[in-house]
């Protein structure tokens, strides 16, 4: 008698990941017991041990690199630093959420529940090694993050941005999938290596319509969530209406786990077939820095601004993909690291003077905090200077490694495109740095700004309040790392490193 | 070492000062572009002429993208730097007599960007370069959106950082793909110019890569076309710091084209010769014929600065010897008289009540030491014969007659509307019917403290411009010597 045998499940390899879903449903459990304490102190408490196990896992696991449940994952340097990464913003994102009116509205075990299964989501995509583990995870991703973004359920804001987000992922996700069943359908397999070997076999489906109209729907479907223009339009929207915490695990986690996989789809399963892709893949990098940029210069919100810049700011991040060599992904994992601290600190600005004020997330919230909070006004400034790629910041050394892969991959004027995309993005974000330090502060501070009252601006229901130290923590903490890699960034080099020399196949 | 300690030196008395309490922190950082100034002394007398690029720290930066921490001093930037610890220390020391809100932030600002400036003219890596060159630009973003003029100042300021940072991000992009491009095979990606010196490049790609760094020079000079910022940005500026923007930022742009492009892109400066002496000859007249029309005394120096750095960029494209020895003597001249320049119309103003010069007039009735020092300064700046500054523009001209008779005739006539330019400026505000407010004072001793010891060394160089002269000639002659060649 034959037993049954499933794949040989290596508990080590997946243990970050076991980490992750485990705490997400012991948090959710939890959530359900009946004191406050338990609910409001435990169990962030709880969502932050569950990430800090993960990201210890990922850490000890660092030299691993296999291929886990039948090839459906595979544990590489890449995958676990991208989650590592990933879980560093949902730890950022526990603490922004802490004193947040989200979780209390949408019950605090199932907002943290979703928080973790979503970076558990993100895992898997980065360490997705077929199709079908690529799609589970994408899917595991998203669908937490429309919950959460209508987790405010009395504000008709934060629910508009969840339905939008619903409706618009949806359409990606079905984009996705008939990509990949196309994809399926051209090459006769699932799992990335073996695409690669039939793309790489003479007379291949390379030229076959069947498989470029895949690979076109699987670049659209990708494109909808790194918010690659023209597939970006949700992303605005979403991003203000959603509670700020929410979008800030948005635009940082989201942003590492899709290039993440578009690393892999790309430069693993469809390298040989780069000459195809890579001319509409720096297309669509130069249309969505020039979007980005131009997008963001007449916001008044600061929710909306960083939106913009995340849209410019993927831009370049594709361009390092684009060039299909380790030195353009040690390149992109470089800047994302930079981007994923840069993005948090302005976003716990943004928290921190939206409860101090009242004004929700206008840019009016941030002026004159030169001289009554500097401690907020400095990281704010680094993050604004850093993402525009001054000197002295990781955003300017991300920058030069990003341009420096370009050029060295035959891709110049793409670096030029770069370029000048970040001398546009120098009016808004200057415009941020303006309003803290040379305007003067609003003389008296209205409870509610303006707008009707069953409309407040977001995150702003209950009128001034203290921001609470662990968001100028968080402020601070995120500054001091673009400052900190921007002089010294050795370390932060060796990750990016070790991330691209798992693409020991590439050039 | 002591270049290091030089470079961050400012900066770190900066952030000191910063964190004293309030009466303290500006004598602090006083004393330290004091002390930054007796550095550079003590560099130029121990300069050895005969020895190349010298105190020279090499250390590895950045491995990854080949990038090192390299500085060192040749007769190329040995005066450069001098000028500008002596610029930041004379405007550090002026501000310490006004009194400005959240002074502490003002003098770390101040300190910052000598801290950049002065590392942009030591780098002798290409990327480092790059770095310091964007971030001087940031602490006089802060320090005129802050403590600026005028209502518009935080637009104008905006307009000057967006204009210079479209410049030197091209220049980034363009300065990555150089070290790229140059590395051949086998070769290690570098960025230190002694590297890139050696490597050549085609001639297509040296082309567009001197367009790009000539397009970032050429902003931060201003030269015409690319002088649109200047205007506004000129008048958001506080005085004590408009004094090193213009007398000190100004010259990194001339000093890149010395230091950078023509070694680098010798074949490129060939080919582009004629282009860049046009410009810097349109850049002459339309300064100069600006400078006599204008009627704010600030713009009327602000414009004679792009005339003036038309003349330098006229030496530099010369592509001889006695250009090149002009213009950056010439870069020496024009920083001294600009920052003493602007200090002066700070006292103007305060006496006639406004900087339009229809508003001064004779403010030299009960002011003789003013209206003398100030005289020094003016006949600096139209080059009297006698002044460093004719000897300056007398070797450029030479230069420019050997290599391009019919454009040194053009050029010719700037001399001559210099005096024009400059003696309005003197006249309207010193002689003339006394303007309906202007209150004639005599120049009050703080202020002499700071203008008297610039004048002396404006007439330090009109005796002695061979102190100049002698130390840069070797390194002048070596750095153009590439694109020399190609000409011949």
């Amino acid at each position: 008698m034959i037993a049954a045998t499933g794949p040989h499940i290596d508990v080590e390899a997946l243990s970050p990941l076991l980490a992750l879903t485990g705490g997400g449903l012991v948090v959710l459990l939890v959530g359900l017991l009946r004191p406050r304490v338990v609910r409001e102190v435990l169990v962030p408490l709880l969502a932050l041990a569950s990430l800090a196990a993960a990201l210890g896992l990922a850490i000890w696991q660092w030299d691993a690199d296999e291929e886990i449940i039948a090839g459906a994952l595979r544990v590489d340097t890449l995958a676990l630093a991208f989650t590592a990464f990933v879980i560093v913003a949902a730890a950022i994102t526990v603490l922004l959420s802490w004193r947040a009116v989200a979780p209390r509205e949408a019950a605090h075990g199932e907002y943290y529940a979703m928080l973790l299964v979503s970076a558990a989501g993100m895992s898997v995509l980065v360490q997705a090694q077929n199709l079908v583990s690529l799609f589970i995870g994408f899917e595991l991703l998203s669908v937490p993050l429309y919950v959460l973004c209508a987790s405010e359920m009395r504000r008709s804001s934060s629910l508009e941005a969840g339905l939008k987000y619903l409706i618009i992922g949806s359409v990606g996700s079905a984009t996705l999938l008939y990509g990949l069943a196309l994809i399926y359908g051209a090459t006769g397999r699932t799992d990335f290596a073996a695409i690669a070997d039939a793309l790489n076999s003479v007379g291949g489906p390379v030229s076959d319509p069947l498989f470029l109209t895949g690979l076109a729907l699987s670049v659209v479907g990708l494109a909808f969530k790194v918010s690659v223009a023209p597939f970006h339009q949700w992303t605005p929207d979403a991003y203000e209406g959603a509670p700020t915490p929410v979008t800030a695990f948005m635009a940082t986690a989201t942003k590492v786990a899709a290039l993440g996989v578009i690393i892999r789809f790309f430069d693993v399963a469809l390298i040989n077939a780069q000459p195809d892709w890579a001319p509409a893949l720096a297309a669509l990098a130069t249309i969505t820095i020039v979007v980005g940029n131009v997008g963001a210069i007449g916001q008044t919100s600061v929710k909306r601004l960083l939106a913009w810049s995340s849209v410019a700011q993927a831009g370049y991040m594709l361009a390092g993909i684009v060039v299909g060599t380790q030195h353009g992904i040690e390149a992109v994992a470089f800047y994302l690291a930079a981007y994923l601290v840069m993005n948090m600190a302005a976003f716990a600005v943004v928290v921190a003077r939206a409860r101090e004020t009242g004004l929700g997330d206008a840019i009016e919230a941030l002026e004159g905090i030169g001289q009554s909070k500097p401690l907020l006004a400095w990281p704010m400034t680094i993050a604004m200077l850093g993402l525009a790629g001054i000197p002295g910041t990781a955003g300017f050394i991300g920058k030069f490694f990003l341009i420096d892969g370009a050029v060295d991959g035959d891709y110049a004027w793409l670096g030029i495109v770069i370029v000048v995309g970040s001398a546009v993005s120098l009016v808004y974000y200057l415009k941020v740095v303006a309003a803290m330090w040379m305007r003067p502060a609003p003389r008296s501070v209205p409870v509610l700004a303006g707008g009707a009252v069953d409309d407040p601006p977001a995150d702003a229901p209950a009128g001034p309040r203290a921001a609470g130290g662990e968001v100028t923590l968080v402020a601070v903490g995120c500054a001091a790392g673009p400052v900190v890699f921007g002089v010294l960034p050795g370390p932060l080099f060796d990750i990016a490193r070790d991330a691209a020399a798992a693409m020991s196949h590439l050039f | 070492m002591p270049l290091s300690i030089l470079i961050w030196l400012p900066a770190a008395v900066g952030l000191v000062a910063a964190l004293l309490p309030r009466a303290l922190g500006p004598r602090v950082a006083a004393l330290g572009t004091l002390g930054a100034l007796g550095i550079a002394i003590g560099l130029i007398a121990d300069y050895d002429p005969s020895s190349g690029l010298q105190h020279v720290t090499d250390e590895t930066w950045i491995a990854e993208l080949g990038i090192h921490y390299k500085l060192g001093l040749d007769g190329l930037n040995l005066f450069l730097v001098a000028l500008t610890t002596l610029g930041f220390a004379a405007a550090a020391v002026a501000a310490n007599f006004r009194t400005w809100e959240r002074s502490r932030l003002f003098y770390f600002h101040l300190l910052l960007g000598e801290t950049a400036v002065l590392g942009a003219f030591l780098a002798q890596d290409l990327a480092l370069f790059v770095a310091f060159f964007d971030l001087m630009l940031i602490p006089f973003y802060f320090l005129a959106g802050q403590w600026g003029d005028g209502e518009n100042r935080v637009a104008a300021v905006t307009k000057l950082v967006v204009y210079t940072f479209v410049g030197s991000l091209l220049m980034l992009a363009a300065a990555i793909a150089t070290g790229v491009m140059s590395a051949g095979d086998g070769q290690e990606i570098s960025f230190a110019l002694s590297d890139l010196r050696e490597r050549t490049l085609g001639e297509g790609t040296q082309q567009w890569l001197f367009l790009l760094f000539a397009v970032a020079f050429l902003v931060k000079m201003p030269a015409f076309p690319l002088h649109g910022w200047m205007p506004d940005g000129y008048r958001a500026m506080p005085l004590e710091v408009l004094a090193v923007f213009s007398g000190v930022l100004s010259k990194v742009g001339a000093y890149g084209f010395l230091r950078i492009v023509l070694p680098t892109f010798p074949d490129a400066s060939a080919h582009f010769q004629e282009l860049m002496l046009i410009l810097a000859v349109v850049s002459i007249l339309y300064g100069s014929a600006m400078a006599f029309t204008t009627t704010n005394a600030r713009l009327v120096v602000g414009y004679s600065s792009v005339a003036q750095l038309g003349f330098i960029t006229l030496g530099i494209f010369a592509l001889n010897d006695q250009g090149a020895q002009g213009a950056l003597l010439q870069m020496i001249n024009h920083g001294l008289v600009v920052v003493p320049l602007f200090l002066i119309i700070g006292l103007l103003a305060r006496r006639a009540g406004s900087e339009d010069l229809r508003d001064m007039g004779g403010i030299a009735f009960r002011a003789p030491v003013l209206a003398t020092l100030f005289l020094i300064v003016a006949l600096a700046t139209l080059a009297m014969p006698g002044s460093s500054n004719f000897i300056g523009e007398f070797l450029i001209l030479l230069g420019v007659f050997e290599s391009k008779m019919a454009i040194a005739f053009v050029a010719s006539i700037g001399i001559a509307l210099a005096a024009v330019y400059g003696l309005r400026l003197f006249i309207r505000a010193m002689h003339n019917r006394v303007g309906a407010s202007v209150e004639s004072r005599e120049i009050a001793l703080r202020d002499a403290v700071v203008l008297v010891p610039l004048v002396a060394v404006i007439l330090f160089f009109a005796v002695y411009p061979q102190l100049a002269l002698s130390r840069g000639e070797d390194s002048v002659v070596s750095t153009i010597a590439p694109a020399v060649e190609v000409t011949r």
